[in-house]
């Protein structure tokens, strides 16, 4: 039945379109499928199409802040610019790349053949894709009737009252509510699916404890997900009451609260840093063990500095409100909190320098991404630390500091993680290595990079320089600094290019990399590579955290330990 | 001195006179002129955090000290450690490739990296909380003096409602001899969007936020210009709400404030351009002392002739800046809320020089 009327429903298209396995096909088995890994990397192709789109954007303010007074982009398209690329960078690149990974990776590492719900999956992803669309449409439609405005202009916080209808006429600001509510909805149902799979769908032996530490953290994030994306989804709901049926929440003209926003909005915008951070843990703990030949250090102080990280963060929200007058009281106590996530933050440091310690480090791509991560979150911490010593955030809150601050843990933590973890599981995914050398030169030119622009991007922020200012005066002393910013976000930009080739390229012509091309410890590698749709022919049991380890050393098995 | 300062205030602050030359050859004339003055040009910093100039200010810098000093003793140590211990145990060509000793972790390590950051942070906390407490929790002396900030998209309102005294963009204050501190109190809020009082050499930032009313407070130490800028998005030309805080030795503020309390001059050879002003739809926004123009939309022009700068801060203050300013402000500043006025050329020189007459 299904067959005939698909084959009515193609029969006036070209014979190459109609034959079975022509692009029609592929086309709906894409866009039909329920399968986690498929749905995974549909999550990552689409997060790599909005990271390529929002880089461009950021490229176009480097160029435009490079020397002041730059006349290269109208403030109006400069605004609009570095909306959509904080939007675009946290809800439609970092967020579904992270959880890409981790629907294409959970049920392999748990030893299930998929989600607890895959068309919830397929519905999560469609809804979140089509967010993303949503944003981008109000390029072109954002005007409205009233001509006003073409993208959202007020900032990825858009604090009120600029985006009341007085001050943000015209639709831009409900494309960017609209798509934001939509992303929502797919990361509830995402984090819903992952905490419904680990809980429920893991292999014979694989008691929580024995859970990899990536499957841990991916818990912990999803539950992060639930209590936070809520009140940011009620917050725009409001919002949308206060535009278009006459609410005043946030409406201060008639009385409503600019600060209440914040409270909404941070609440989410806080632990959402930790819910992006922690899936770059969750790679960091299973590559750096497989390349320094070690298991991971503490494993259950690592659980447990997760967990806490976890709920700590949901307490430091109002430490991004120190300049809003909330008095001595409340600042202190955010001061406090904020420093006390440093704890178990520190700790995860120190567990994963003492994985390294004593082993045997094998410098691939993977790992050096890795120890990159390692040393700047090191740094992004302590300039962390250094914010949250409310004093000092008087001065340096919204500066340039804050965005390198923020830049370094987003940039050098999290999007170096991705990198490691692309090239870590391409060979799982695609039956093929990605090039070493290519992946050497990508290495080496994002780390120059990286560290031109951040690096350096502290220094206007000491020397006065607030952040989303589309240009500045000439004898501040800012321009020298900001050039050079500009020039490592080029440098970046070659990196990347090089890493996209590198990813096309080895698709064909990797080296055939075979299931456990990196000797390493996790079920995943028990299968072949790609895996089959049903992921194992026979579901394994394991006895330990590393089955893999115990397989290939029966003389000193992980389970002797436990 | 053709930009309204006095001959002290100039040499005093040498430095940002060449600062307002770069601007008078850069944006002068037209927004779309490709200045001459470049980012890698030497020039003086007004913004420094380093370089406080007054009690707050001062006292983040030392937290400020204390907590860098801190996080780099850390940085040292742990990406040391890193370092060495990526160094150390390098995988070796030649060397067997067994496996190292697999170590699944330490309850006493773990302990004493959990035990020693909590008790840094308690010293950084405290460290902290003296700091908010003294900034935030003074006493106001009875000399102190109050001073109402406004924020408007995108420009400063200053009201000093015990000396009666209203005006835009360049705030004066006396400044405090440490010896006998006369400090000012900044009681802020804002007119429109969220916005933010940020003059990094005298303290940290406060938001001036609608519907709510916050307050700090400044005393520079010296005499001079002191510079910053909106620091919370307001809007499409936040990058042009620039702050200027003149402090004036006692000699002056007593006079500027003399000066800023009398009507506004109503000089007989700029009744032409008067009858411009009044006539246009420049008195709906904007108020001049002594005529109908009653309008509190845009900044108070009773003495606007007295101000360095136009554009809250953007341009400097010369008759040929503002006569082309209220031809087209969008020119200076695309965005901002006064539209361009459509005047004739007669009209435009007419009104232009009157402004120029209102010291």
């Amino acid at each position: 039945m299904a067959t005939h009327t698909h084959a009515a429903a193609v029969a006036g298209l070209p014979q190459t379109m109609r034959r079975p396995g022509g692009i029609l096909d592929v086309v709906q088995d894409w866009v039909t499928t329920v399968d986690h890994k498929k749905i995974g990397l549909m999550y990552i192709g689409y997060a790599l199409i909005f990271l390529v789109v929002a880089g461009c954007e950021a490229l176009l303010m480097r160029i435009q802040l490079a020397v002041p007074n730059n006349q290269f982009i109208s403030p109006q398209a400069f605004n609009r610019l570095f909306t959509m690329h904080g939007t675009t960078m946290v809800f439609f690149v970092g967020m579904p790349i992270l959880f890409g990974f981790g629907n294409y990776l959970i049920p392999l590492m748990i030893g299930a053949r998929d989600m607890a719900f895959p068309r919830l999956n397929a519905f999560s992803f469609w809804v979140s894709a089509f967010g993303g669309v949503l944003l981008y449409f109000s390029y072109f439609a954002g005007s409205g009737l009233y001509g006003a405005g073409t993208a959202p202009d007020v900032g990825w916080f858009a604090y009120a009252p600029l985006t009341e209808r007085v001050f943000s006429p015209g639709h831009s600001t409900d494309y960017w509510t609209l798509s934001i509510l939509l992303s929502g909805i797919g990361s509830i149902g995402t984090a819903l699916n992952i905490v419904a799979t680990t809980l429920t769908m893991r292999c014979k032996g694989m008691k929580l404890s024995r859970m990899p530490l990536l499957v841990w953290l991916y818990l912990v994030t999803s539950c992060m997900v639930f209590v936070v994306v809520s009140p940011l989804t009620a917050a725009q709901i409001m919002l949308v009451i206060d535009r278009y049926l006459g609410g005043h929440f946030f409406d201060t003209q008639a009385g409503g609260s600019a600060v209440l926003w914040m409270h909404f909005f941070w609440i989410f915008g806080h632990p959402e840093v930790y819910i992006l951070v922690l899936p770059a843990f969750a790679f960091a703990n299973e590559i750096i063990p497989v390349f320094s030949r070690k298991a991971i250090f503490g494993y259950p102080a690592m659980v447990a500095a997760t967990v806490g990280i976890g709920f700590i963060s949901m307490g430091v929200w109002a430490h991004h409100m120190f300049t809003v007058g909330m008095g001595p009281d409340a600042n202190a106590f955010f001061t406090f909190s904020t420093m006390v996530v440093a704890v178990p933050t520190g700790i995860k440091i120190f567990n994963w320098l003492a994985t390294i310690w004593g082993g045997n480090i094998q410098f691939a791509t993977p790992m050096m991404f890795s120890l990159g991560f390692l040393f700047q979150f090191l740094i992004a911490g302590l300039t962390g630390v250094m914010l949250a010593a409310s004093p000092f955030d008087w001065q340096l809150g919204n500066s340039y500091f804050v965005v390198a601050h923020f830049h370094y843990v987003l940039v050098g933590a999290i999007l170096f993680m991705i990198f490691a973890a692309f090239y870590y599981w391409y060979p799982k995914i695609t039956g093929r290595m990605m090039s070493e050398t290519l992946g050497k030169w990508h290495f080496w030119l994002f780390v120059i990079g990286f560290h031109m622009t951040f690096d350096f991007m502290h220094i206007p922020g000491l020397l006065g320089m607030p952040r989303r200012i589309y240009t500045y005066e000439a004898d501040r002393g800012w321009g020298g600094w900001n050039m050079i910013v500009s020039i490592g976000a080029l440098v970046q930009t070659v990196a990347t290019l090089i890493f996209v080739y590198n990813l096309v390229r080895s698709y064909k012509k990797g080296e055939v990399a075979g299931p456990d091309p990196w000797d390493a410890w996790t079920l995943e590698w028990s299968t072949s590579s790609p895996p089959p749709s049903y992921n194992y022919a026979e579901l394994p049991t394991v006895g330990s955290r590393r089955p893999l380890w115990d397989l290939k050393h029966p003389d000193d098995p992980d389970s002797n330990f436990e | 001195m053709e930009l309204g300062m006095n001959p002290m205030r100039f040499e005093r602050s040498l430095g940002h006179g060449m600062h307002l030359d770069a601007i008078a050859h850069g944006a002068a004339g037209s927004w779309h002129r490709v200045p001459e003055a470049m980012g890698l040009m030497v020039g003086p910093i007004g913004t420094n955090i380093f370089a406080p100039k007054g009690t707050p200010a001062e006292s983040i810098l030392g937290l400020s000290v204390l907590v860098l000093s801190i996080c780099t003793g850390i940085f040292l140590v742990v990406g040391g450690l890193l370092l060495y211990s990526v160094i150390r145990f390098r995988s070796r060509p030649g060397s067997d490739n067994s496996e190292p000793p697999q170590i699944y972790g330490s309850n006493q390590v773990e302990l004493s990296w959990t035990v020693i950051p909590i008790l840094i942070i308690v010293v950084l906390f405290l460290a902290s909380a003296r700091v908010i407490f003294i900034t935030q929790k003074t006493e106001k002396p009875a000399n102190a003096l109050d001073v109402v900030v406004i924020g408007h998209q995108f420009w400063w309102e200053y009201r000093y409602p015990k000396l009666g005294i209203v005006t835009a963009n360049e705030l004066h204050v006396p400044m405090s001899d440490p010896r006998h501190p006369t400090p000012t109190y900044l009681t802020m809020s804002s007119a429109d969007t969220d916005h933010s009082f940020w003059v990094p050499e005298l303290a940290g930032k406060m938001d001036l936020i609608p519907n709510k009313v916050n307050t700090m407070w400044i005393d520079p130490e010296r005499a001079g210009l002191y510079l910053g800028q909106c620091a919370q998005y307001c809007g499409v030309q936040h990058a042009k709400m620039l702050i200027r805080v003149y402090a004036d030795t006692p000699q002056e503020f007593s006079a500027w404030v003399a000066d800023q309390q009398r009507v506004a001059l109503q000089s007989p050879d700029a009744a032409e351009g008067r009858n411009v002003f009044l006539r246009n739809a420049c008195a709906n926004c904007h108020t001049i002392s002594g005529t109908n123009a009653k309008g509190i939309f845009g900044p108070d022009l009773s003495h606007v002739a007295s101000r360095a700068t136009i554009a809250s801060g953007a341009v400097p203050n010369t008759p040929q800046n503002l006569r082309a300013f209220i031809n087209n402000p969008a020119d200076f500043k695309p965005g901002v809320l006064m539209p361009a006025m459509h005047l004739n050329e007669h009209d435009l020189d007419a009104v232009a020089q009157y402004l120029s007459t209102l010291k």
